[in-house]
């Protein structure tokens, strides 16, 4: 079973980001690293394919400056390869462009199953997974908890608000996962030093035949016109406990409908 | 390819930007470890701590997975990393809780790197797979009721009679992992001189009472070996070496884990102080604002930097083979005082916060009085220097 996983490299969450003024884009200049909402995609592809008995994890993933530190993290969990894209002209490019290219690089790669995050931990804009499936033309599964795979089709266990629902779809199939559901492998020392041998195949757009007016700032659909700070939250209120400040929380509570 | 970076702020919790002595993989190690504790360990500490238990059964195997026992031996399931890795892994696990570092520390360097240095093909087959994955937990009986700092007074003997056999007889004390322990590797005085012995810790006459009453340690299994008519066939002698060389060897691996170690244990101290101080409110701002809190904070942070050069340079030193005993003993020595000195004046900035099991400082600093005393006295590392420098030895 093959098994491809968009990852993204993304600001370490732990550094304050910001923002270029000039653009509204997020800084991407310091060293970037594996989006922990992928890892839970990158187990789940993991153990799929220990459960197939065989098979390869591929990690798909656009980066500026040929970043590999995040898909070094994920190959050392034992992804067995990767392709990086990496192309001055990919600077600023919307989700759609993104899937666009994400797609491409997915079609050299040519899995049963493409995984996923819901979204990302920097731009969280949601929309790439889907996208990646219309741009390639297959089915795609959202907010997956649960995936088993045999003779050709997935049965999913899709996340809802009240349950999961069962769905079943073909392959080749596009999974979004939902973070948490499963508890990624640390790197082991073998797998980290095992890491740096593994290929990484790097391709610019004109390796995936992607014409520069149809990404990046140029070919955004969309334009992040201003950015403002959110608005600070309102004082709560406060409650005098005169013996009666249990039975007003827990009209509090009923109100949320939480009990 | 490498990630040019740009200059920033300084950071609270790496100055001096010391990780750019690393390379990709070191910091992937060592972000793993720091990981590995982080969502298993730190939750639990201050718990294990006041109840005077580690549950080492399921700590092994999960530290054994990451590869970080025995890491920096070679073959035989091991992963044969650098030995700036090991010191790198030892920092993390200690950052967390010195007994949880002294388990590592004994298990690889004191009881798996006597078997893998001196032990027979035999002996390194059967115990050092299982070891490494964590499945059998090995300690190390060198140490004895009235033998500390000078273990040539040990009495600890083991003599071969007719049938080849041999026969141990003797008392360990403070061992840690004793009673948790699947084999031990006992020292003892033989009429060939001192000889190792790889003991399975359920021969008879072998036993290992659990010592309570420690304020320190607490989340770490400290014991005494009682060697009583203890009976091994020839095979169990570590063949490789006859004299003090072989228990000092390995003490002088674990050293080299402390030194990095302690440093974890001082920069744990020191973020707490730094994370407390400037979000703990009086007089109507943070702590930190005032110029004492802010000479402390700053004395810690000057402090874990230089033993974190001083450990990584230590590591480099012994990656390429030129780390003489001496100075190991000089970055035991000072990375462990600075780490106390951290947490005893940590520990005031936490105010009476900082005397409660809530907050790690005064557990990492009670665990500092033990990481002081065992594997060589910070005086005996004095005295080691002491005659590096002036050739004159002063314990005879």
């Amino acid at each position: 079973m093959k098994v491809a996983v968009c990852v993204k490299q993304i600001p370490d969450p732990a550094v304050p980001g910001e923002l270029d003024p000039s653009t509204n884009t997020l800084n991407r200049d310091d060293k970037l690293i594996l989006d922990e909402s992928d890892s839970f995609g990158v187990e789940l592809a993991l153990q799929l394919v220990e459960a197939a008995g065989g098979g390869s994890v591929t990690l798909v993933s656009m980066a500026p400056r040929s970043e590999v530190s995040g898909l070094r993290t994920a190959l050392a969990m034992g992804a067995d390869d990767a392709v990086l894209v990496s192309d001055d002209a990919l600077a600023g490019t919307d989700a759609l462009g993104t899937a666009k290219v994400l797609g491409a690089a997915l079609g050299r790669v040519e899995p049963d199953l493409i995984l996923a995050g819901v979204e990302s931990s920097d731009g969280y804009t949601g929309t790439v997974p889907e996208q990646i499936a219309g741009v390639m033309g297959i089915a795609s599964v959202t907010f997956a908890k649960k995936i088993e795979a045999s003779d050709g089709m997935l049965s999913i266990q899709r996340q809802t608000d009240d349950g999961y629902d069962e769905v079943t779809c073909p392959m080749p199939a596009l999974v979004s996962v939902t973070g948490g559901v499963v508890e990624p492998r640390y790197p082991s020392f073998k797998g980290i030093m095992a890491a740096k041998k593994k290929p990484v195949d790097q391709v610019g757009i004109a390796d995936l035949g992607i014409d520069a007016s149809a990404v990046g700032f140029a070919g955004s659909r969309q334009e992040t016109v201003a950015v403002v700070d959110a608005e600070a939250r309102e004082a709560g209120e406060i409650v005098i406990d005169e013996g009666e400040g249990f039975q007003r929380i827990a009209d509090f509570l009923a109100e949320l409908k939480v009990i | 390819m490498a990630t040019p970076l740009r200059p920033r702020k300084e950071s609270p919790r790496d100055f001096l930007a010391t990780d750019g002595l690393l390379d990709d993989d070191e910091i992937m190690l060592r972000d793993t470890v720091r990981r590995y504790v982080a969502d298993n360990i730190l939750d639990h500490v201050g718990e294990w701590f006041d109840a005077g238990t580690f549950p080492i059964k399921e700590v092994a195997p999960a530290v054994g997975k990451l590869g970080l026992l025995g890491m920096h031996l070679e073959g035989y399931g091991c992963s044969g990393s650098s030995a700036m890795m090991y010191g790198l892994a030892c920092m993390e696990l200690e950052a967390g809780d010195s007994g949880l570092r002294s388990f590592v520390s004994v298990q690889g360097s004191l009881a798996m790197f006597p078997i893998w240095a001196y032990g027979s093909e035999e002996q390194k087959e059967e115990w050092l797979p299982p070891m490494a994955a964590g499945e059998a937990i090995g300690c190390f009986g060198l140490t004895e009721p009235d033998s500390g700092s000078d273990p040539s007074s040990m009495r600890t003997h083991a003599k071969q009679d007719p049938s080849g056999d041999w026969i141990l007889n003797g008392a360990k004390m403070w061992i840690t992992n004793g009673s948790v322990a699947d084999v031990a590797v006992v020292w003892a005085r033989t009429d060939e001189g001192v000889r190792g012995f790889v003991v399975p810790t359920d021969t008879p006459g072998f036993s290992a009472p659990e010592i309570h009453r420690k304020v320190s340690l607490r989340a770490s299994v400290t014991s005494e070996l009682i060697l009583d008519n203890v009976r091994l066939p020839e095979a169990a002698v570590l063949p490789g070496v006859a004299s003090l060389r072989g228990p000092l060897s390995c003490l002088n691996e674990a050293r080299f884990g402390i030194l990095f170690g302690a440093v974890g244990a001082g920069r744990a101290c020191y973020e707490a102080a730094l994370d407390y101080a400037t979000t703990r409110i009086q007089f109507g701002g943070p702590i930190a604002r005032f110029q004492l809190t802010q000479k402390k904070l700053v004395d810690f942070m000057v402090a874990v930097q230089k033993g974190t050069l001083t450990a990584y340079h230590l590591g480099r030193l012994k990656d390429q083979d030129m780390l003489s005993p001496a100075q190991v003993s000089f970055g035991k020595m000072t990375n462990v005082q600075m780490a106390i000195d951290v947490a005893r004046e940590a520990r005031s900035i936490l105010g009476a916060n900082g005397i409660t099991t809530e907050y790690p400082v005064i557990r990492h600093m009670n665990n500092l009085e033990s990481v002081y005393t065992y594997e060589g006295t910070n005086e005996i590392h004095t005295l080691v220097m002491g005659q590096a420098i002036t050739g004159q030895n002063a314990f005879s």
